[in-house]
Order: C-alpha cells, then sequence, then structure tokens
C-alpha cells in the first residue's frame, strides 16, 4: 500500500485563497484516485504562502481487473456482424463462447480491462487537477498558457512504499514532476529530495517552513498573548486576521512595538482599522484604561539582530500611517466644529444612492421625514429623530470614512458629539445602522430606534418601489437583512406600528414612482393627441413625405412604441398598488425564518398570518406565541383536535345542504346533557374570550378557549350530530358553527398541521 | 547574504544603482517620457509594449504626478509629483522574483536584516482598461513595489504575459535611507560641494502646484482640452494607414496614444478641482479607456506591435 505525497510549489499564493485551495486540491485528487477505482485510507491538504500539499496514506498500488460479459450476434449469422463484435470486445474467434437461451444460440465474449497502477491513475488525475483548479482568479505567466494563481514552478509528486520511494511522472506545459522542494525564501539554502510525508514534514521544519496553518496560528497567537502578557496588556483579539497573517508567512516571528505618543489620542476604533487594514498588525490594549497602546507584527524572518530593523522599519511605516489618520481626524474635527454636519450632508447631493432611487442627499430627506413620523410611534422626540436623521450619514463625506469605509457610523458619532449636537444624535448616528446581522444587538434609544427604522424601511421600500426584489440566493442590496432589521427593532422594543400605511406612503414617495406617475400622464396625453391625427384624413397626408403605405407604416410603429413604454409604465403602476402588501408578505416570509430560529413552528404562524392585524407584527408574535404555548398542553392538542373535527362535520353538511351553518342554535332543542354543557361552555368561553381578546390577551383567551376540550370531546363521545330529526339536526350544526366561531376569533386553527 | 553593496547616501544613488542593476540584467535603459502622466505604466514603452508578441525589455524612471495628492510639501511622504522606476520584461523570466530581490540587494537592503514579503494585491487599471495579478511587496511593512503579471492592456490579452516591477522611488529611498520626511532626504551626496536635499529641489514646486491643482486650474479650459484630445485621438487614428505622401504604411499609434495620455492627465486635474461628480467620473474614465483600447488596436497593426505584411492580407 503505497503512500501519496504531492507538492505544488509557487510564487506566493493570496493569503485568502490558501485554505480552499488546500481543500479543493484534496478534494479533486482523491475524488479522481476513488473514480479511477483506487482506495485510501486517509488524506490531509496543507498550505503555505508557497505551496499547497497533499498526503494520501494507504493508497492501493493498483486499480481492479474488471470482466465485462458481452453479448454477441447469433450463432449463424453473417462474418461481418461476427468480426465486427469481436473487433469491438477485442478477443480473437477461440475466445467466444457459444450459448444458449430462449431465444437461441449466441456468441458471448468476456472482455477484461486490466487494472491498471495507481502512477498512472495518481499522473492522469494530478495534471486533470491543475488544468481544471477552480481558483477564484487565475492568470498566465511568460509565453506559456497554463493558468495557476501565480506561476507555478514545481510539481513534487511521490509514490512512497516498503521498497522506498518513486517520482509518479508527469509533465504540466514543461514543468517536470520530481522529488525535490525549496523551503524558506531567505532562511534555507536550495532544493532538497524528500522521500515520504514524514520525511517533507521535517526537512521542512529543518527549512524554516511550518507546514500547517493551523500550527502556524497557534504559535502566532501563543508568542503574542505571552508578550502582552509580560507587559500587564492584552492582545486584541481577532480571528480573520490571525488566518490571514499565518497565510502571509511560513516561519512566523511575533514583535512588539510601540505606538507613537502622538497618535495615543486617536479614537481606539481608527488605531486598529488603520493597524489591522494596512499593517496586518493585531493591536495591544492595556486592559486598565481600555487604550490601544501597542501593536503585534509577524514577520516571515529570523534575523542576526532579533527583529530590531524589521521592528523600527514597521514603527515608522506605522507612524506614517497614522499620521495620514490623525490628518484626516483632525481635519475631520475642524469641519464638524465649524461648519457642523450638515455641510457634509449636502456634499452627498452628488453620490448617487441607486441610479433610479436618486442621491445620497434626496434619500436622507426621506428618511428624515419617516423618521419624524415613526417617532411618536417609537416614543422619541419627533425634532430630534429628525436631526439625528439628517446627520446619520453625514459622515459619508469625511476623510476618516473615505479611507476607512468600515468605520462609517462611529466616525459619525464622534464628530456629531464635535459638532456639540445632542447626545441622543450623536449615538443615532452610530447605532442607526444596526442591527446589521442577526446576532448584532438591537438599538434601544428611542431616536437610534426612529431612525434605523426609516433607513430601513426607505430601503426595503425604495427597492421594492422600482421592482428589484432578492431572487434566490441573489440580494445585491442586502433586503433580507434589512427586513430582518427591522422586525428585530420592532421586536425587541415591541413597538406597535402598523406597516402597510407606512408601505404605502414611503413606496408613494419614491422618486421613481413619483417619475412614473409624471410620465404616464404625459404618456396618455401624447398617445390621445397621436390617435386624433391619425382620425384626421386631412392629416394623414400632410404628415410625412413618402408612399401611403411607408407613411403607414411608419405611423404603426409610432403608435406601437408608443403603447409598448406605456404598457410598461402601466405595469409599474399596477405594481406600486400591490408592492406594499407583497412586501408585507416578505416581511412575513422573513419573520418566520426569524422565529422558527426561536423554536416556534411555521404552521402556528401560518394560523396567526391569517387573522386581522397582520401587519402588526407585536400582535402577531404574540399570538403565535400564546398559541405555541396553548399546543404545547394536552388540553390545547385535543381542542384543536375537537375543533377540526367540528369544523368538518360542519363543512361537509355545508357542501350537502349548500347553506351555511352560521346562527341559530338554540339550547331548548338540545336533547342531552352533553350538548346542554357544550352550550353553556361556549357561552362561559366567549364572556371570557370577548375581552380578552380586546385587551389584547391571547393568553387568557387561548385558555378559556382551552377549556372548552372536555365539553367538545364528551359532545362528540355523546351526541350523533346528522339526527334524524332535521331540526334537531340543524341545531347540532349550528352549535358545532359557534364552536368554530369562537375558535377562530383567536387563530385561524385550520391551519395547524397533525 | 554578503552580495549587499554599502548603504546608498543619497536619492541620485538608489536610482543609479537601479540603473545599473536593471542595466545589468540586459533591460534597455530608457529615459522617461515626456509627458504628464499618472504612474510609470502610462509611458508606451510599458502600456503599448505589452502588447503583441514581440520580446520587450526595459527599465526607466518615470516623473509621475496626481494632483489630488499634493499637501503643499507639508506631509512628510505624500506628494503631488514624485518619481516611480519602472521595469518591464515579455515574456516575463520564470526567475523575476529572483531578479526583483537582487535589485533590493543592490540598493542596500539586506534580506538577511529585512523582513520582504509578497502580498496579494491585484493590479487594474481602469482608464487603461488593463489589468494583471501578483503583489505588492512589503519591507518591513512597507510597500515598497508593484510587481504584476500583465493579463490584458487595452482591452487586448497580454501573450505572451509581461512581467512588470514599479518603485515608489521616494518611499524607497526614505526607508533605504532612515529619513522621515520626504522634504529632509539628501537629493545628491550630502558631502557634495553643493548638497541639496530633496525639499530644496521640490518643496517650492509641491506648494505651486497643490495651490494650483486644487484651486487655480481653469476647469473651463481644462473640459475643453478633454474634449480636444478626445476628438484628436480619434482623428488621428481614423486616417489612412497609408500615407499619402511618402506611400509607406505608417499607423500613428504613438501620437495618438498621445492624445490618451493628455485626456487623462487632465481628468486627474478636474478630479482634484472636485469638479466631478462620482456618476460622472465613471463616464470620464470611460471615455479615457475608450482612448486607451483604440490606441492598443492600432499598435497591435504595427510593426513593433508584432504586425507583419505577411500576416494580414491587404
Amino acid at each position: 500500500m503505497p503512500d501519496l505525497l504531492i507538492e505544488l510549489f509557487s510564487e506566493e499564493i493570496p493569503a485568502r485563497m490558501q485554505a480552499r485551495a488546500a481543500g479543493d486540491l484534496k478534494k479533486m485528487v482523491t475524488d479522481g484516485l476513488v473514480e479511477a477505482g483506487l482506495t485510501y485510507a486517509s488524506a490531509a491538504a496543507f498550505h503555505t504562502p508557497r505551496r499547497l500539499a497533499l498526503t494520501v496514506v494507504g493508497l492501493t498500488a493498483e486499480s481492479p481487473t474488471q470482466k465485462e460479459e458481452r453479448r454477441g450476434p447469433k450463432v449463424g449469422a453473417p462474418d461481418k456482424a461476427l468480426e465486427g463484435f469481436m473487433r469491438g470486445a477485442g478477443v480473437t474467434r477461440d475466445q467466444l463462447e457459444e450459448r444458449e437461451d430462449k431465444k437461441g444460440a449466441f456468441y458471448y465474449a468476456t472482455v477484461v480491462t486490466p487494472g491498471r497502477k495507481a502512477e498512472a491513475i495518481v499522473a492522469e488525475v494530478l495534471e486533470k487537477a491543475i488544468r481544471t483548479f477552480p481558483w477564484p482568479k487565475s492568470m498566465r505567466w511568460g509565453a506559456g498558457s497554463l493558468r495557476w494563481v501565480r506561476p507555478l514552478h514545481r510539481i513534487l509528486c511521490i509514490l512512497t512504499d516498503e521498497g522506498g520511494e518513486r517520482v509518479v511522472d508527469l509533465d504540466v506545459d514543461g514543468i517536470r514532476s520530481g522529488r525535490s522542494t525549496e523551503g524558506h525564501r531567505f532562511m534555507s539554502g536550495g532544493a532538497f529530495d524528500v522521500t515520504s510525508f514524514e520525511d517533507y514534514a521535517a526537512k521542512l521544519k529543518r527549512a524554516k517552513v511550518i507546514l500547517s496553518a493551523e500550527e502556524r496560528a497557534e504559535h502566532i497567537w501563543h508568542d503574542a498573548t505571552n508578550a502582552a502578557f509580560a507587559l500587564g496588556l492584552e492582545v486584541v483579539e481577532d480571528k480573520g486576521l490571525l488566518a490571514e497573517v499565518a497565510g502571509l508567512v511560513e516561519w512566523p516571528v511575533v514583535l512588539m512595538g510601540e505606538i507613537g505618543e502622538d497618535f495615543l489620542g486617536l479614537p481606539p476604533e481608527v488605531l486598529q482599522t488603520s493597524m489591522k487594514e494596512h499593517q496586518k498588525f493585531f493591536s495591544v490594549k492595556n486592559p486598565a484604561t481600555g487604550r490601544i497602546e501597542r501593536f503585534i507584527t509577524v514577520a516571515n524572518v529570523e534575523t542576526a539582530d532579533h527583529g530590531a530593523t524589521i521592528l523600527a522599519g514597521n514603527q515608522k511605516v506605522l507612524a506614517a500611517r497614522l499620521s495620514d489618520a490623525k490628518f484626516f481626524w483632525e481635519n475631520d474635527l475642524r469641519v464638524a466644529q465649524r461648519e457642523g454636519l450638515t455641510a457634509w450632508t449636502e456634499r452627498l447631493s452628488n453620490v448617487t444612492f441607486h441610479n433610479k432611487l436618486g442621491s445620497q442627499q434626496a434619500r436622507i430627506a426621506r428618511i428624515a421625514a419617516l423618521a419624524t413620523d415613526l417617532a411618536p410611534k417609537v416614543e422619541a422626540d419627533p425634532a430630534l429623530a429628525e436631526q439625528a436623521a439628517q446627520v446619520a450619514k453625514a459622515d459619508l463625506s469625511s476623510e476618516m470614512v473615505y479611507e476607512f469605509p468600515e468605520l462609517q457610523g462611529l466616525m459619525g458619532r464622534y464628530y456629531a458629539q464635535a459638532a456639540g449636537l445632542p447626545a441622543e444624535v450623536a449615538v443615532a448616528a452610530q447605532e442607526h445602522y444596526s442591527p446589521l446581522g442577526p446576532s448584532d444587538d438591537v438599538p434601544t434609544a428611542p431616536v437610534s430606534v426612529a431612525v434605523a427604522l426609516a433607513d430601513k424601511l426607505d430601503t426595503l421600500t425604495g427597492f421594492w418601489a422600482i421592482d428589484e426584489k432578492p431572487t434566490g440566493s441573489k440580494d445585491p442590496f442586502a433586503l433580507r437583512r434589512a427586513a430582518l432589521g427591522v422586525i428585530r427593532l420592532v421586536l425587541a422594543n415591541r413597538l406597535r406600528l402598523n406597516l402597510v400605511p407606512i408601505f404605502d406612503q414611503s413606496i408613494h414617495n419614491c422618486p421613481f414612482n413619483l417619475w412614473v406617475e409624471a410620465n404616464l400622464q404625459s404618456m396618455a396625453d401624447e398617445k390621445l393627441d397621436i390617435e386624433k391625427k391619425l382620425a384626421d384624413p386631412n392629416f394623414k397626408g400632410t404628415l410625412i413625405t413618402g408612399t401611403r403605405e411607408d407613411k403607414e407604416v411608419r405611423l404603426t410603429a409610432l403608435v406601437e412604441g408608443m403603447r409598448d413604454v406605456s404598457d410598461r409604465l402601466e405595469a409599474l403602476k399596477i405594481w406600486q398598488v400591490k408592492a406594499p402588501m407583497d412586501l408585507l408578505s416578505f416581511f412575513h416570509d422573513r419573520l418566520k425564518v426569524h422565529l422558527r430560529d426561536q423554536g416556534v413552528r411555521h404552521d402556528v404562524i401560518d394560523a396567526c398570518l391569517a387573522m386581522p392585524g397582520q401587519d402588526d407584527l407585536v400582535l402577531l408574535v404574540k399570538r403565535a406565541e400564546a398559541l405555541s404555548a396553548m399546543i404545547e398542553t394536552q388540553d390545547g392538542t385535543n381542542l384543536v383536535q375537537g375543533f377540526k373535527r367540528a369544523n368538518n362535520i360542519l363543512a361537509q353538511a355545508e357542501e350537502k345542504d349548500g347553506v351555511e351553518y352560521s346562527f341559530g342554535a338554540d339550547v331548548k332543542f338540545a336533547e342531552t346533557d352533553e350538548e346542554r354543557v357544550l352550550f353553556a361552555a361556549l357561552a362561559a368561553a366567549e364572556a371570557q374570550i370577548a375581552p380578552a381578546m380586546a385587551a389584547e390577551d391571547f393568553g387568557s383567551a387561548m385558555e378559556a378557549m382551552a377549556a372548552l376540550r372536555a365539553p367538545i370531546d364528551a359532545f362528540f363521545d355523546a351526541v350523533q350530530v346528522n339526527a334524524e330529526n332535521h331540526v334537531v339536526r340543524r341545531n347540532r350544526l349550528n352549535l358545532l358553527s359557534r364552536i368554530r366561531q369562537t375558535c377562530l376569533q383567536v387563530a385561524d386553527l385550520t391551519k395547524l398541521e397533525g | 547574504m554578503s552580495e549587499t553593496l554599502p548603504k546608498p547616501r543619497s536619492f541620485q544613488e538608489i536610482i543609479l544603482r537601479l540603473q545599473g542593476y536593471w542595466a545589468s540584467k540586459g533591460c534597455a535603459i530608457l529615459q522617461p517620457y515626456d509627458m504628464e502622466v499618472g504612474a510609470g505604466t502610462f509611458h508606451p514603452a510599458t502600456t503599448l509594449r505589452a502588447l503583441g508578441s514581440k520580446p520587450w525589455t526595459a527599465a526607466y524612471v518615470q516623473p509621475s504626478r496626481r494632483p489630488t495628492d499634493g499637501r503643499y510639501g507639508e506631509n512628510p511622504n505624500r506628494l503631488q509629483h514624485y518619481y516611480q522606476y519602472q521595469v518591464i520584461i515579455k515574456p516575463s523570466p520564470p526567475d523575476l522574483q529572483a531578479l526583483y530581490l537582487g535589485s533590493l540587494e543592490a540598493i542596500g537592503i539586506d534580506s538577511a536584516l529585512h523582513d520582504v514579503r509578497f502580498v496579494e494585491d491585484d493590479w487594474e487599471s481602469p482608464t487603461l482598461g488593463a489589468w494583471g495579478l501578483g503583489w505588492e511587496v512589503w519591507c518591513d511593512g512597507m510597500e515598497v513595489s508593484q510587481f504584476t503579471y500583465f493579463q490584458q492592456v487595452g482591452g487586448h490579452d497580454c501573450s505572451p504575459v509581461s512581467g512588470e516591477l514599479t518603485y515608489g522611488l521616494e518611499r524607497l529611498a526614505m526607508y533605504v535611507l532612515g529619513v522621515d520626511h520626504v522634504m529632509e532626504m539628501p537629493f545628491n551626496a550630502p558631502d557634495a560641494p553643493i548638497p541639496l536635499t530633496y525639499g530644496d529641489v521640490f518643496r517650492q514646486t509641491e506648494e505651486e502646484y497643490s495651490r494650483f491643482n486644487f484651486d487655480t486650474a481653469d476647469t473651463a479650459a481644462l473640459l475643453r482640452h478633454f474634449e480636444e484630445a478626445e476628438a484628436e485621438c480619434g482623428a488621428i487614428l481614423s486616417r489612412d494607414a497609408e500615407d499619402p505622401k511618402t506611400g509607406k504604411r505608417i499607423v500613428m499609434a504613438h501620437p495618438a496614444y498621445d492624445q490618451c495620455i493628455k485626456a487623462s492627465h487632465i481628468f486627474n486635474l478636474l478630479d482634484a478641482r472636485g469638479v466631478i461628480s462620482v456618476t460622472e467620473r465613471q463616464a470620464y474614465i470611460g471615455r479615457v479607456r475608450a482612448l486607451a483600447r483604440m490606441c492598443a488596436d492600432a499598435f497591435v497593426t504595427t510593426e513593433a506591435g508584432g504586425w507583419t505584411p505577411e500576416a494580414v492580407p491587404a
């Protein structure tokens, strides 16, 4: 059982692509081997900046021999047919067998496909993997046509067994496979041969390359935290950065440096972002003050001066970077203090948000109007909400956010403070983007909530108005996230809002729809005009030169073109009317996903969605939670069964009789105690349910409903609904109808499954 | 690595060492292009020569202008006028990384003491319709060069592929010389009879051009010049390949490309003057790209672009 070792040695592979590429190499090669009939015990892939490596342990030395039996022509068939068959099967006359079956005597041939050596299969599979490798971006180099992520220099491919190692021979566009590789670019000399994976990993380590990315990351984190701990400091954790840095070095050397005194006054987020984005530095924090005082950089080389030159260089680069950041920060502060944030907002009139939805500034005006409207409903001061919305996106014009877009919002808060704006406004500048992800905190400060809602609702209604909805996996404007954001804001703050009127208003105010309306009118006028002219026989002759037919053709084309445009505008107009409800159902889908994550069944939500007030998410969820709790209980489950039984019997009878039983059950026609008990129970439940529903106390309403379970069960046990006496039957059906009416007030139980 | 030479002492010595190094590796040492460009890549020795099948190798200093980067000479490392050192080799040799590292040794960067790294950076020039894959090269955390394998220029696939190296000379020199502010960097030898710093040479011009670029350049005239350059580029290329006077086939790819360079620089100035909105920006870039594409189309029909009379039937 040989072991296989592959290494593809190239110029530096981008850090972000390495892990994925190692996985792809493993999958492509092992899948290919298995497909060709080989098996193996285990496989593992590795990556460093300059190499992808794969070890496959316990590979079978060859693929098994395949035997296949083929039936040929009938015995006695013409020679030509027989020759053709033998040629196809690769056999001679004496290898043929004659056999009888029901249909007669036939020639049979056994075709043997011999097994292939692992070498041949590996060579074929690896060459195919190299030629079809799914790099996110690949390139050509020199005069060749092979594509790889960066120039590929070596292919190491060996099979090792008791007899030693042997090279699997392949040649990909002039790159010949071999048994040698190279170590660290600067800390090792020349190429060396390897005999097995163990030998390879050990020799690499001697040549200053740690093959495993996890080992490099662990090493970095260990040394970094130790260095910080020795000074009473701590490294700010950043897993993404750690993985990236581990992909930039083959031999990590951790160095800690100082941040110049001049820069310690910058906001910590600015320090951290600048160091991470530009320099791939980790931030080192003083836990006592929360300030970032030092940095960790990871070099790829050990030097005679223990990194002193490297550290001094990095420190200098950082100082230059931070003096840029400081320049932006001080300039921005000056603008904020002298001119306030409105100057920045005005500059956003040049920035297009979306070509059908106008500029950022126009969007801000809409958000401000909406935030003002929403303010009373979220207990925010309308003037503050408006002010906050007006300045919340001002920082998009600042130099700092231009340099570091990920600091948007946060810088807004600093600059709003500097401009002397109220604290609520400053906080809203930062918080109005939240919640971003499903685990992001939800703002609770009323002004923040008003602006956050208005921001997201404007986005959603805008894109709905122009019919740019998410489809499948495509959601380029992150509308699902925006809707979930609204849902979480509403639920976490228990906001009582009817969304549909807000959608209506916003969609109507969307600039694209204003444009559609204006155009529809002028299109209609123009069309009318042309039709009038066409009807005028004098006009026809004078309109244009050319033959009569020519004129007719051109006029028809004109009218039809007009009709086409106006049809499309008409369709948009219809969409404008439909859009709010369509958006609501999008919200309901998002809500279902959100609630399902919290353990609420989707049919429970459906049962509640069928009730009035479905655009009030708090009401909807309250009802769903109460229903969910009720059907957890024994009474609840049985009640639902009883309800369904009543509903089914009723539905059948209604269909058969062609009438609706909805009124007139009278206790005086009751013949049994069970009926009378049910009458009393319904009266009692209704008396409880009505006030509970009015108070939106779904818990009590459901409790009262669940109390009907015993009388309903008893009724069905004892009473035959379809009685001979048609008065009694009608009365009983009307009684069932009361059950239905009572229960349906609370939720549409017909939607429940099971 | 004992081959590392003693440290250079001035800005010009670094340039001279690079010239010497690349000359020793066989590059044709060219002189700067005599027009205002934003980067060394704009030199026709790179942009146009990267096209077509003919082998090519050149190295040169290119003064470059980025009007928006002006800081009145006050910022320690931002300048509206600076120098790039540019190397282009077609087809890219297999040892290009090693050749490049050799050039660092030549200017006194000892790889045994420094941390030199190749960090992913895909290069793209929307104005030239060009892109390539490669890295920015870091020395101790500082970007000292851009290293690119050209894949496309002027909308044409590069075949063979050129390897392009671009050194930001001021930044690199400041690092090698241990200077914190570009204006304090020795331009010639510090013990020369008349020692000059970078500031002696360029501080005043940085001030003058910062004021000009940001506040003074006549935007109406610039807009007009842009249109003129654009029109001229098209007009040049619309001429017949055969010159009526000499009867020779003369495709004027280079004169047309000069107009493309001109339009690109005017666009940069307009941008610095803040008169180009975000949406217009894309449109302007697209217009310059269209010119670059036309010039590339023309260049590949010239002899330098690999065209031969036999290849295309008349």
